[in-house]
């Protein structure tokens, strides 16, 4: 009846009442299904579930798949497994924490990182589950604690695997490292993946490949007594181990390059170019990353980070560094490529200034007269500032931009660990973002890799391969297979393309690659010093990177200037000339001058990969595994 | 005019929850694993919650029909301020943090709800217009999405349970209720894509409880252990093995009905049923002879509530319904839903004594 805005009482307390009638049949028919559902398990299933109830005394337990190991590409462990005591809590079983805690700390060595640790585990995990205490027991501990173990229900020692890195600080800016799992992270994984499995990969390759590397929890059927100690295993499904890993990262290479830096704050990337394989991927100062696996306590961290140094800082990575004039042979064989005659010549008084302006851009060998009249082979060998400013104003802005964004600076080169940052290439358009104009003399000093032009050590290093392999490019990868730990078959990763230079011309290629090798071999070059004596060809650029603007007139000496002034040394290197396996790019922090600093750094690099060595320890045996 | 009467409470419904708020405090301090201070707080709460039943029992349902929009957009406006600033408690978005405790705006909507839709229906002629139901319903969605975002989707659940009770004691025609029924039947596969994956995991493991016998099929796997083994008589107070032995998790909240079994048996469990199906009969009764509208459907929606409660917590531990997190009223351990169950007794016991005496 529509439209008939009068309340029938009657009539509404009767449909109500028909609703509630048809409500009580339904109810009742709920409450018959509930009450036969409970009637089926107490009465007709009940001697079934009373058994269960008497074996129920038969815990499932989760049991933590071993963690794959990381070899490096010769097989030298780089992580490994081993198995530590620790003194494991079930909260469910204990009456009095508190007095529980403190009688156990008269026993074994409770510090506050411990309790704090322990607090978070019993605030976020489930009660019957076994929680760490303490682990890495000394023998001593245990066995105070097993004579007097009768006295702590809900308490128990356990042996479990703990993440040991056997090299230290040895590649860490590379293989990470991991870690308690955090609050954080427990919101984010998920649970059934982490059964049993207190660690997790934090950064490098044991984040990024922390899937593969985990692998998969068992379950054991523990029976325990009524007091919950567990008496026998009954049946096991076992854990499936992770993956190992094996880099294409060379321990030998590495520590060489670790040793070449020394105290130096630095970063060495070195990249096999025909793949993308990274050699060496080295960071100093480097860090132990042992500390962090159970929890590297409050006063240690501070250290680190407190440290001036800032080693925490993974700098081939995400350190971002003027490039200095070993951006010039790209740049050169940019300018080949569109059109430039490379006999074209340029005369270098030691200055520069653009037409109608004053303001003088120094040549490096200003104070010798400068390098008279350059053409672009000396202009590399010899680094002339004065013949790449022109060459810059002649190239433009625009077409430098888009030379460098082609050999893959201003982006991420894709590697395969967590956190990359890319360099940064200044644009007229980067600069109108910020809103300020792009000024002449900001394309002026583009020509020698200074100004507002950053890149990353990895940036360099892979930009360097692109131009050691013929202008085809790879993403860098630090893993390059991976094995699985039963059937001990190796998967080698496919290598990945990344940019790649297209070049007109394969002379031009040549042209660069003959003068970079001059830069090594004339002893007018800049690299000379470091690399004539090589029993293998090798082609480099040297750079010196401004830390600092200084005043124009200001004489710089490498002694006399503050070390936190100086300029940064860097060096760029692929080896052999002829069919190059290596390429590398070192920065050194606060170096000084390029060519004796950083260029020595690279060529030890170079000698520790290409140099017939001693073949590593094959500790990959060991284990049981043989690499081919 | 007796003194029960002067005071708005209704005996046989007040007797009636005191004798399950002590059976409750007896199980609890098997369940809790015999811990004094649990119990005292557990008492605290009851007598609060108490206290709250008392005073919703003086509010005349004139007045609780008054407030009745402004309850429910107070509580839709703290659904709205849990989404923006609320606290995380494992991983949901629940909590609201006053400082002084932390409050779940959505157990205002438990009685919001019910009471929104009374008032709502109240204001037409019943039986409601095609419209007029369509409308109820869509005004009850926003809470229910926003409570099942948190999630929980336990509550959002019985919310909508609620509202479905008042729909169809307002007199929702059969043939509407077919098309929910159908549309519900199609929205289904679309609901589940759209489940978190712990939530489609509990519903995975009631088909197949042994598929992951260490996650989300633990709890219903020990929880029928500790009700079958109960068998018939029980196995005595305090002899809960499964609970004491620490099998069954949440024991004291809102798996105690299993401790309840197990130790009781199937006698025990007839009786609390019956205890519990007297409290429900007591309310629809209260429905039954309501004398407005409002006060019917607030007062049957109520009641169908607080049977969902039952239903589906007894359903979750006997392995036919998914785990959700719902307590088992006046047993369970816990406080906010304790007093909000105790609010919607008050509001019954509020309608019931508040009849104009007619002589029939």
């Amino acid at each position: 009846m529509p439209g008939t805005p009068i309340k029938d009482y009657l009539r509404e307390s009767r449909i109500f009442n028909t609703r509630v009638t048809v409500v009580v049949v339904f109810i009742a028919i709920l409450v018959l299904i509930l009450i036969g559902r409970l009637a089926y398990l107490q009465i007709v299933d009940h001697r079934h579930y009373m058994t269960l109830s008497n074996e129920n005394s038969i815990n499932p337990v989760p049991i933590a798949p071993v963690r794959g190991l990381i070899f490096d590409r010769n097989g030298v462990v780089l992580a490994e497994n081993y198995p530590v005591l620790t003194l494991e809590i079930v909260p469910d079983q204990v009456k009095n924490m508190k007095t529980l805690l403190a009688q156990l700390g008269k026993i074994v060595t409770l510090n506050s990182q411990d309790l704090k640790d322990f607090y978070r585990e019993l605030r976020e995990k489930p009660h019957f589950d076994s929680l760490i205490l303490r682990s890495n027991l000394t023998q001593e501990e245990a066995d105070r604690f097993a004579v007097q173990r009768y006295r702590f229900t809900g308490t128990d020692l356990h042996a479990r695997l703990e993440r040991y890195y056997p090299q230290g600080g040895l590649a860490v800016a590379a293989l990470g490292y991991v870690g308690r799992i955090s609050e954080g992270e427990t919101k984010v994984i998920d649970d059934a993946d982490y059964r049993g499995i207190n660690y997790i990969g934090k950064i490098g390759i044991e984040a990024s490949y922390e899937n593969l590397l985990r692998g998969k929890s068992g379950i054991k059927n523990v029976e325990v007594n009524a007091k919950g100690r567990a008496i026998r295993t009954l049946g096991r499904i076992p854990p499936v181990a992770g993956e190992n890993l094996y880099l294409n990262l060379d321990a030998q290479v590495q520590a060489a390059a670790e040793q070449a830096l020394g105290h130096h704050r630095g970063a060495v990337v070195a990249i096999d170019p025909r793949n993308g394989g990274v050699l060496a991927f080295v960071s100093t100062p480097t860090y132990n990353p042992n500390p962090f696996v159970d929890g590297i306590s409050d006063k240690a961290y501070r250290a680190l980070t407190d440290n001036p140094d800032s080693p925490l800082l993974d700098r081939a990575l995400d350190g971002r560094y003027a490039p200095g004039s070993t951006i010039k042979p790209f740049l050169a064989l940019g300018a080949l490529n569109s059109g430039l005659n490379p006999n074209k010549t340029f005369y270098c008084p030691g200055y520069f200034h653009l037409p109608g302006s004053s303001h003088m851009f120094h040549c490096w060998a200003w104070r010798q007269g400068g390098h008279g009249i350059v053409d672009l082979r000396k202009a590399i060998e010899q680094s002339c500032d004065v013949y790449f400013y022109n060459l810059a104003v002649h190239l433009g802005i625009n077409r430098i931009d888009n030379i460098l964004n082609r050999f893959g600076f201003n982006s991420k080169t894709g590697v395969d660990i967590p956190g990359e940052l890319s360099g940064l290439v200044p644009s007229p358009a980067w600069k109108a973002a910020h809103g300020l104009p792009w000024y002449p003399g900001e394309t002026v000093i583009m020509g020698v890799g200074q100004g507002a032009m950053l890149v990353t050590p990895l940036e360099l290093a892979n930009a360097t391969a692109i131009l050691a392999d013929k202008g085809v490019g790879f993403e860098p990868r630090l893993v390059r297979a991976i094995q699985n730990p039963t059937t001990r078959t190796i998967t080698y990763l496919k290598p990945v393309p990344g940019r790649t230079y297209p070049l007109k011309s394969s002379a031009y290629l040549g042209e660069i690659v003959q003068d970079m090798a001059d830069v090594v071999s004339s002893p007018r070059g800049t690299g000379y010093f470091m690399g004539h004596t090589a029993p293998y060809q090798i082609a480099g650029k040297s750079g010196t990177a401004q830390v600092k603007d200084m005043p124009s007139d200001m004489v710089y000496n490498a002694k006399t200037t503050a070390k936190n002034l100086r300029d940064n040394a860097v060096f760029i290197a692929f080896a052999p000339v002829s069919n190059p396996r290596i390429a590398v790019a070192v920065i050194v922090e606060h170096g000084g001058f390029g060519g004796e600093v950083a260029g020595p750094v690279a060529r030890k690099v170079m000698d520790a990969y290409l140099l017939p060595h001693k073949p590593a320890q094959a500790d990959a045996r060991a284990y049981g595994y043989h690499t081919n | 005019m007796n003194k029960w009467q002067r005071w708005h409470i209704d005996r046989p419904l007040f007797l009636a929850l005191c004798l399950l708020s002590v059976v409750g405090m007896f199980v609890l301090y098997s369940a809790g694993g015999e811990n004094t201070p649990l119990l005292i707080r557990q008492a605290l709460r009851l007598a609060l919650g108490f206290a709250v039943l008392v005073a919703f029992a003086q509010i005349r349902p004139e007045t609780l029909q008054r407030w009745s929009p402004y309850i429910f957009a107070f509580g839709l406006a703290l659904l709205l301020a849990v989404l923006a600033v609320g606290s995380v408690r494992l991983g949901a978005r629940r909590w609201l943090n006053l400082g002084l405790f932390r409050f779940q705006p959505s157990e205002i909507m438990k009685l919001g709800m019910p009471m929104m839709l009374a008032w709502f229906f109240a204001r037409e002629p019943l039986p409601p217009r095609g419209r007029i139901v369509a409308l109820g319903g869509a005004l009850s969605l926003a809470p229910i999405l926003l409570i099942a975002k948190q999630p929980d989707l336990g509550t959002a659940a019985l919310i909508l349970g609620s509202v479905l009770a008042v729909l169809f004691l307002a007199g929702m025609s059969w043939r509407s209720i077919m098309f929910v029924l159908v549309l519900a039947g199609m929205a289904t596969p679309l609901l589940w894509t759209h489940l978190h994956q712990y939530q489609k995991q509990r519903i995975e493991t009631l088909l197949d409880p042994s598929s992951d016998p260490l996650g989300a099929g633990y709890h219903t796997i020990q929880s029928m252990i500790a009700v079958g083994s109960g068998g018939f008589f029980g196995k005595g107070w305090l002899n809960s093995s499964q609970a004491h032995l620490d099998f069954l998790p949440e024991s004291s909240t809102d798996f105690i009905f299993a401790v309840f079994a197990e130790e009781f048996g199937f006698l025990g469990i007839l009786m609390l049923c019956s205890l519990y199906l007297f409290v429900l009969g007591r309310s629809l009764l209260i429905a039954f002879y309501a004398q407005d509208t409002y006060a019917r459907l607030l007062a049957g929606g109520l009641a169908l509530t607080f049977f969902m409660y039952v239903f589906v917590n007894i359903g979750m531990v006997s392995g036919i319904l998914p785990v959700v997190g719902v307590p088992l009223p006046l047993i369970s351990y816990g406080g906010s839903a304790t007093v909000t169950l105790m609010a919607a007794f008050g509001m019954l016991m509020s309608i019931h004594t508040h009849r104009r005496i007619i002589t029939q």
